[in-house]
């Protein structure tokens, strides 16, 4: 089957530093790919570059193409109505908004909303719809950021760390929910959280100095403690603790 | 007692004044991160198009419903400069704000210029309805009604803000923008548009302010816009970038306190002490009043 997005020889330099040099992966049209490195390495300039959001003072280089098109230099919000969804670090919901207005704004004139899919998926959004979205928990602001991309089709999914900074049940949670919404969307997915990567990934690709340093099969990956350690500098079973059972990560944020 | 009652409600007025400038001002930079020095042109605009509109637009004059005309004319035009200056000037230099201070200072300068070139640099008299002159007896106090005019106009186009931001599409997305903007284009908006609506807004406001300070003033003269502005600037920063009604809270703060110790003290220590709360503002709450939040 034909890649869903193919990134070539892309490279992001930002206010005078390169910080990607020319890096080239293929993401499959099903399941999900995770994008791994250590920190720094350039995995959220990558996701921002292919939704078009490399800051003014940076510029991107290179080609990524989704269903033929170049996507490089077109707009984000075109990029978006072509159905790129973009799940933020951080989630960066509108916090002065209500949840109800912070779906409402995803809203798109021509298409319907698919607020019983998202509602489905979580059943708290419904509940909490006039609460503040900055008065909402990691994990529900987490499901919101997911559930305002989810209104709209989407043909790739771009979910940058949607489990950083939040308690062990909820990365579970918010693993379920991707495992779900999987099923029927391809996904991009930058993760730390190696037992989230090892129940969610099925191709894995490794950032290191800026280009790809290894590709292939997640589980063949993880399977490697000697090729994990290497890879990302951590065992696959001690990244920020037991992933399994982590405690809270503090938040960077 | 009726002193006090009248320097309250000319204070208002002021501060209704002030508002109107200011409204827009705070929805720009809050929403586009552009500071608008040409802002004050907008209200010069408004102010010199309702003179020349009731002397020789017709159906438009200084009484009745000629004079609401006028006022019409002069937001319309306000609301075309404002549009325009968006589209050709601000559109090509966003986030990039030193060309953007160069070309609004360098407009603002320009306007003020070429207004004087058409019409002269001397006040003219301004056309406006025979009520707006006499004084009404509220409490004692005998209070002009171009005042009172003001404050209704300023209330009126609070209610209809706030109301626009609070209940349409695009008040959604400009409330969204002034806190994330970034992330309203990551959801498939094109933020650009309200970058525009908010400037055509703002001009409307502006221009209002311009129109119905002629009637306050009882003249027009192409500077009146420049030393408002300074006023409107220092309203948006106490009130906070963004918030509506922070510059609500803060145009009364300002024109409340001008008035009462311009009265009280010495003439010209009420400008003194603006800048004195701008000051304490800024130390104790740099975010203004409401902060970086375009509240409904």
């Amino acid at each position: 089957m034909d890649p869903v997005l193919t990134v070539e020889d892309l490279s992001v330099r930002i206010a005078g530093l390169h910080i990607l040099q020319g890096v080239s992966f293929t993401v499959a049209p099903t399941g999900v790919t995770v994008l791994l490195g250590r920190n720094g390495v350039g995995k959220t300039t990558t996701l921002r570059a292919i939704v078009g959001l490399t800051p003014r003072n940076g510029e991107a280089s290179g080609s990524i193409r989704m269903a033929g098109g170049d996507l490089l230099g077109r707009p984000t919000h075109r990029l978006v109505r072509g159905g790129l969804g973009y799940v933020p670090e951080d989630r960066d919901v509108f916090a002065g908004l209500t949840v109800a207005e912070n779906l409402r704004l995803a809203e798109r004139r021509g298409s319907v909303p698919a607020y019983d899919k998202v509602f489905a998926l979580f059943p708290e959004l419904d509940r909490r719809g006039r609460q503040r979205a900055g008065s909402l928990s990691g994990g529900q602001q987490q499901m919101l950021a997911i559930g305002r991309v989810l209104l709209n089709d989407n043909r790739l999914l771009l979910v940058d760390e949607p489990t950083k900074g939040l308690a062990p049940k909820v990365v579970t949670e918010v693993a379920e929910v991707l495992e779900r919404v999987a099923e029927s969307v391809p996904v991009l997915l930058v993760e730390q959280n190696l037992a989230v990567v090892r129940r969610l990934a099925r191709d894995a690709v490794v950032l290191a100095a800026g280009r790809v340093a290894w590709a292939g099969s997640a589980t063949e990956l993880l399977a490697e403690a000697e090729l994990t350690r290497s890879l990302l500098g951590v065992g696959s079973g001690d990244h920020h603790g037991t992933p399994a059972t982590a405690g809270p990560r503090k938040d960077e944020s | 007692m009726s002193t006090v009652i009248l320097l309250a409600l000319t204070g208002l007025g002021l501060a209704a004044l002030y508002f109107l400038v200011a409204s827009g001002l705070s929805l720009v930079f809050g929403l586009a991160d552009v500071l608008n020095f040409a802002h004050g042109l907008f209200l010069g605009v408004g102010a010199y198009a309702t003179w020349w509109a009731s002397g020789n637009l017709p159906g438009a004059g200084p009484d009745g419903f000629g004079f609401v005309l006028a006022v019409a004319f002069g937001v319309a035009a306000g609301v075309l400069v404002a549009v325009l200056v968006e589209l050709v000037l601000i559109r090509p230099l966003y986030s990039r704000t030193i060309e953007q201070v160069l070309v609004t200072v360098g407009l603002s300068l320009a306007g003020v210029a070429l207004l004087q070139a058409t019409w002269g640099a001397d006040a003219r008299p301004f056309p406006r309805p025979g009520w707006t002159r006499q004084v009404t007896g509220i409490l004692g106090a005998n209070v002009p009604n171009a005042g009172l005019l003001l404050i209704v106009a300023a209330a009126v186009v609070l209610g209809a803000l706030l109301a626009f931001l609070r209940w349409t599409r695009y008040g959604l997305v400009i409330r969204a923008g002034v806190e994330n903007r970034e992330m309203v284009t990551a959801l498939g908006i094109d933020v650009r548009r309200a970058f525009t609506l908010v400037f055509a807004i703002g001009g409307a406001a502006a221009a209002l302010a311009g129109a119905l300070g002629g009637v306050y003033f009882g003249t027009v003269s192409p500077g009146q816009g420049g030393s408002l502005l300074i006023f409107a600037f220092i309203v948006v920063v106490i009130g906070g970038m963004g918030s509506v009604v922070g510059s609500a809270y803060a145009a009364v703060a300002v024109g409340l306190l001008q008035q009462f110790v311009n009265y009280y003290g010495p003439s010209g220590l009420g400008d003194v002490c603006v800048v004195a709360l701008l000051a304490v503002v800024l130390l104790l709450r740099p975010q203004g009043f409401a902060g970086k939040v375009a509240t409904a």
